[in-house]
């Protein structure tokens, strides 16, 4: 992460800024991937086979509840008002999804930052036919003076 | 209909932004026209919404999006969209202001970007939909999304000018990645630590399970911050803005310049108070010493780089980080333990009305100059202060709307610039906090001198009687009125006289944000 925020600010050359900027965001991406991890024994968060009575709303507002408070007692009225019992699978059992689709949409961020990042890059070159950024500069305060 | 208001209002821009991109590639007259319809549309239902939120008992509107609810669910489930008092007014704002550009824009975008006005319209139509959302959010990672979505077509929108504007629009690129991406990863750590995004939810697990003195909390108020402050140009990571706003695009300007740095201020306001809430910020850190300071630094120095300016819109820009410095000074001006639970903050948070009441007034005041400066700069010729002169022969109604906005900067009553001070300066007062008024004082007298040249120069200042150095301006040699169109007058008298309206009605405006405070200081509700 800090490889990629280091070459956004210190390098002179606008691509290499740019490799600086997706090293930057993809660090962070593996970050929100890594908080996902629970323990050796998780797996990938596909439910397995239910029954007809089986409600994924009600497995998710458990899942939910037992994650952030210590509701030993929502889990009981849970079951009271549901006596069929459906199957809750254990929370403890899979990797937390919800990261995962987070940066499902941090990486089309990204995708669209790189190439409006490159589409502008692009423009600069065409216009002043430089990419190093203090070239660059000399040449926009010519602008700014003529 | 009435009650997905809060939804429709972004999403009637959003679907004007489609047709605008796709009908436009074969009918080009259609574009202004549709953007015009999306920001009326927009406007409509912010003005229900707000009403919705001013008639219902606990001031606030929420909205499920994709019908989830919160007795079926657990909260954070789903996205979800809540308007309260502040946030309520601050979508008017936008919509408003969006409105009144988009109408401005006319002659300026087939000007300046020829041929493509289908793409022009449908990212203007996208950054007003962003900063909407930023707005209306009440879930951090959407928040991320949509500061993405405005920050991503703002970068576009100011690269579309001249061949210096990508340049600018590149170094804001990296900048506002930076900050974005800081924001990110502090959203990321108070995940981990409280599970969940959605912004009240977040405040009561820290509050509930007293996490407040965790050190990932710290850090994560800290990458926020500092992202946020990249964002809102505050003052020692401003550097990008003079350049990405004098450079853009004449109609950009007018559109980004009020609204963007504004919203980002309401992020940090939002983030303050209702994510981390005022127990955090204000008792548990001890910062608002620190950042008056650094506050009084940025004013100073935005007015006094703003003074050293030839060019008209980049002294603008740099009164821009000067106001930015007025804003986020009067939202720390809050001593610890100074917002005790369950009293009534009128008395107590002064600052933090004067800073709700500043985003909107700066908002139409940063709209109000810059689509003045827009139109003298289309009757001069160049942008630069000297070639003003003799502009209020030329275009009286222009330079009025200018004299107006001008008193409003430098807080003239009734205009709103003077009562944003008022209570921002009052803040400072009951803090004890004087350097922070000295500051708001001298910034004033600063644009009394800068604007008062300006206008010396455009009333008395002598019409260049022949052009022989400068042969392109032709306009120059004709002596008599020439007002600009009636596309670029009609936003331009509503801006001024909105300023005046926002000062008249200061008291209302006061009365709903201290209102707003009052439930954030209940602790907010569940």
């Amino acid at each position: 992460m800090m490889i990629g925020l280091w070459g956004m600010i210190s390098k002179n050359n606008l691509i290499k800024k740019l490799i600086g900027m997706s090293i930057f965001q993809t660090a962070i991406i593996l970050f929100y991937v890594s908080v996902a991890v629970k323990s050796e024994t998780a797996n990938i968060p596909i439910l397995p086979h239910h029954g007809h009575d089986y409600s994924p709303k009600i497995a998710l507002a458990h899942a939910v509840s037992d994650d952030h408070e210590n509701g030993g007692h929502d889990d009981h009225a849970g079951h009271q008002a549901h006596p069929v019992g459906p199957k809750i699978p254990d929370p403890d059992g899979y990797a937390n999804p919800l990261p995962h689709v987070l940066m499902l949409t941090a990486i089309v961020v990204g995708v669209a930052t790189l190439g409006l990042a490159l589409a502008i890059t692009q423009k600069i070159y065409r216009e002043y036919g430089t990419l190093e950024e203090d070239q660059l500069l000399e040449k926009v305060r010519a602008d700014d003076h003529g | 209909m009435v009650e997905h208001a809060p939804v429709l209002l972004m999403v009637v821009p959003l679907l004007a932004a489609v047709f605008c991109a796709l009908l436009g590639l074969r009918w080009k007259a259609l574009c202004l026209p549709l953007t015009i319809i999306g920001f009326i549309a927009a406007l409509y239902f912010s003005v229900i919404t707000f009403l919705q939120v001013s008639a219902s008992s606990d001031h606030q509107v929420i909205y499920f999006l994709g019908g989830w609810n919160a007795s079926e669910f657990p909260r954070g489930v789903g996205i979800e969209y809540r308007v309260d008092l502040l946030n309520g007014m601050l979508l008017i704002v936008i919509a408003a202001v969006a409105l009144l550009a988009a109408i401005f824009s006319k002659q300026f975008v087939s000007m300046e970007t020829p041929g493509k006005e289908p793409q022009y319209y449908a990212l203007f139509l996208l950054l007003a939909v962003g900063l909407m959302g930023m707005t209306i959010t009440a879930d951090a990672f959407n928040l991320y999304v949509l500061l993405e979505v405005s920050s991503l077509t703002s970068y576009a929108l100011i690269a579309m000018g001249s061949r210096r504007a990508s340049v600018a629009a590149f170094q804001y690129l990296i900048m506002g990645t930076i900050g974005a991406s800081f924001y990110l990863l502090g959203v990321g750590y108070l995940y981990i630590k409280t599970g969940s995004l959605n912004m009240q939810g977040i405040h009561d697990i820290l509050i509930g399970e007293g996490l407040l003195e965790s050190p990932a909390v710290y850090v994560a108020f800290l990458l926020i911050f500092v992202g946020v402050w990249i964002k809102l140009a505050f003052f020692p990571l401003s550097t990008w803005l003079p350049n990405a706003y004098s450079r853009a695009p004449t109609a950009t300007g007018c559109i980004i310049a009020p609204l963007m740095t504004k919203v980002s201020v309401y992020i940090m306001l939002r983030i303050m108070l209702t994510v981390f809430g005022p127990e955090y910020v204000y008792d548990e850190l001890s910062w608002s010493g620190p950042m008056v300071w650094i506050a009084v630094v940025a004013i100073i120095a935005g007015s006094i780089l703003a003074l050293g300016q030839k060019d008209l819109r980049r002294m603008l820009s740099y009164l821009i980080i000067a106001e930015v410095g007025y804003m986020v000074g009067g939202a720390w001006l809050l001593a610890p333990g100074g917002m005790a639970r369950g009293e009534s903050l009128y008395s107590t948070a002064t600052g933090l009305v004067g800073t709700g009441y500043h985003i909107i007034s700066d908002a139409a005041m940063t709209l109000c100059l810059f689509l003045a400066v827009g139109a003298m700069i289309v009757k001069a010729g160049s942008s630069r202060i000297e070639d003003m002169k003799g502009l209020f022969r030329k275009c009286p109604v222009t330079m009025a709307c200018f004299v107006v906005g001008a008193l409003a900067m430098i807080g003239v009553p009734p205009t709103c610039g003077f009562f944003s001070k008022w209570y921002l300066i009052s803040g400072a007062f009951e803090a004890g906090r004087w350097e922070f008024a000295a500051a708001l004082i001298i910034s004033s007298l600063v644009n009394a001198v800068l604007f008062f040249r300006i206008i010396e120069f455009a009333y008395f200042g002598k019409l260049p009687e022949v052009d022989d150095a400068h042969g392109h301006h032709q306009r120059h040699d004709e002596g008599g009125m020439e007002e600009n169109p009636p596309s670029m007058l009609v936003p331009l008298v509503l801006a001024s006289v909105a300023l005046i309206a926002i000062g008249l009605f200061n008291k209302e405006i006061a009365g709903y944000l201290s209102q707003f405070l009052n439930t954030v200081a209940m602790g907010g509700q569940g």
